[in-house]
């Protein structure tokens, strides 16, 4: 089963819709948009740095999405305005990933690839890491589960309970670092944050607690899945924006419903 | 009886700086005691409560909490994400969860029974408040800590807020340590006032504070108000009785449109 390219592409695109839902909704409620979109165009640079070195792509994504969310986490702590911070270093990250994938001269061809993704070309190696790493962040976003809501909902009502909210905005982050590495195969560095935020924002008009937004973002990102890979197969689209197209679509239609 | 919490030459600075929001401030309640925190903006009461609980780093001087001292804390102006889905139900489960029962009957308890099934974002301020309070109840605390929580109330609804505070201490036993601003109400619900800015300006019963110099100094013509409230005590009693309702003793000399804020 596992042989054929298409059923592969599923599997990968599963499981990483089965973890970008519940922490895609994390960075709906915190308002981290901004933040998963640096860590997400940082991971470009990661790919330049792992074909210069002859390291795994998934090693070098996630070194630079972890040196990236920990940089911005600092900024923020240290006041800086967040929004003008963020959109300076992501977009910067983008540049300076694209410039230097530009010295890999085998990089140069499969670009696109690394940007838009290339879940077509998922093998079983990849799909071994990409449950691992999603079975992973999601038993962590489990685990800490009641200690991440509280911290996201006040601050304050969570430092009262003895939980130290720098920690859980931590744990987040580094979530984000394993996802956006991740999800490099699958949707491409630029498509990351919408994998993350288009299913939650879906999900949250319908969900009525911080649960049910998570499990609903799971299952639209899962739909979403299926959904572009077979519309990309049928009317031969690029695999990535497909997928994300139909997630959009899902977003679209949870608003008209909301509103009727 | 010893202290829940006691604090000596507690010293804080604002974060990042060396300036002292407080400095030299001892303080201390004792079980089932109200204590009220008032004092003008920017005179380091939310400082005082968050280094109390050990929140916010001291500068020097140090704090002592009794071992195993339960606290329900309600945060000043608790802003909610609206982008979080949240019922009440599910608020008063964060983040250690209680049993529908339990649940049922806290917000019961602080006269708020029913809500359960709504949105956070839905609630009015009062009834946002009343949940922060059943939410804090939950623990069974030996303390609670309220920091202005009367903020965005209008009038009926403060002085409700603080019935039902009185209310909640005489059930439980509980200690209650407050900031506040509604000096009025304050002064009548309190067993002791402690009067801040940037230091301990003077502190004791709602009675002395009122007449104390330092005090009067502070707030100027809405600590009249408060002096006149214990003039009067023998004419008449306020209790329960939304201002201007009362009929005015003979020789009544104060009238209510002065402390309005």
């Amino acid at each position: 089963m596992l042989d054929d390219f298409f059923t592969r592409a599923v599997l990968a695109g599963l499981g990483l819709a089965l973890v970008a839902g519940p922490l895609g909704s994390f960075v709906v409620w915190r308002r981290m948009a901004y933040f998963g979109d640096s860590t997400a165009h940082a991971a470009i640079l990661g790919v330049a740095f792992a074909l210069a070195f002859d390291i795994s792509i998934y090693a070098g994504t996630l070194a630079v999405a972890v040196s990236m969310a920990c940089l911005v986490s600092a900024l923020v702590a240290r006041g800086q305005a967040m929004d003008t911070m963020l959109g300076v270093l992501s977009h910067s990250a983008l540049a300076l990933g694209l410039v230097a994938i530009s010295f890999v001269p085998q990089a140069r061809s499969d670009l696109g690839g690394y940007l838009f993704g290339d879940i077509l070309a998922v093998g079983r190696s990849d799909l071994v890491l990409i449950w691992t790493g999603a079975a992973l962040v999601l038993g962590v976003l489990i685990l800490r589960w009641q200690r991440l809501v509280t911290s996201s909902l006040n601050e304050e009502l969570a430092m009262a309970a003895g939980i130290d909210p720098r920690v859980e905005r931590l744990v987040l982050s580094l979530a984000l670092a394993v996802v956006v590495a991740l999800a490099i195969r699958v949707v491409g560095s630029l498509l990351i944050s919408a994998m993350l935020i288009v299913p939650a924002a879906a999900a949250r008009g319908w969900a009525r607690t911080p649960e049910r937004m998570a499990a609903g973002a799971a299952l639209i990102a899962a739909a979403s899945v299926i959904l572009g890979l077979w519309s990309s197969l049928r009317l031969d689209t690029p695999a990535g924006p497909s997928i994300v197209t139909a997630a959009a679509m899902f977003f679209v239609l949870s608003q008209a419903l909301r509103r009727g | 009886m010893s202290a829940l919490i006691s604090s000596s030459a507690l010293t804080v600075h604002r974060p990042g700086t060396s300036e002292p929001v407080l400095a030299q401030v001892d303080f201390r309640i004792q079980p089932g005691e109200i204590v009220t925190v008032v004092g003008p903006n920017g005179s380091g009461k939310s400082s005082l409560i968050r280094a109390l609980l050990g929140h916010m780093p001291l500068a020097s001087g140090r704090v002592v909490r009794k071992r195993g001292l339960r606290i329900g804390y309600v945060p000043q102006r608790v802003q909610l994400d609206t982008a979080i889905p949240m019922t009440v139900r599910r608020f008063l489960s964060l983040p250690t969860r209680v049993t529908d029962a339990q649940a049922e009957a806290a917000l019961a308890r602080t006269g708020v029974a029913g809500l359960g099934a709504r949105q956070l974002t839905q609630l009015s301020g009062g009834q946002f408040q009343r949940v922060l309070l059943a939410r804090a109840l939950l623990s069974d605390p030996h303390l609670l800590v309220l920091d202005e929580p009367t903020q965005g109330l209008d009038q009926p609804g403060i002085v409700a807020f603080y019935q039902l505070i009185e209310e909640v201490r005489r059930q439980t036993g509980a200690a209650v340590l407050m900031v506040s601003h509604d000096l009025l109400v304050v002064m009548r619900s309190s067993d002791r006032v402690v009067c801040l800015n940037g230091h301990v300006c003077c502190e004791g019963t709602p009675q002395h504070v009122s007449t104390a110099p330092e005090y009067r100094a502070l707030f100027g013509a809405e600590a009249q108000g408060t002096l006149a409230l214990y003039r009067h005590r023998h004419d008449h009693d306020h209790d329960l009785m939304p201002a201007g309702a009362h009929v005015h003793g003979p020789g009544c000399g104060h009238d209510h449109t002065a402390p309005r804020r």
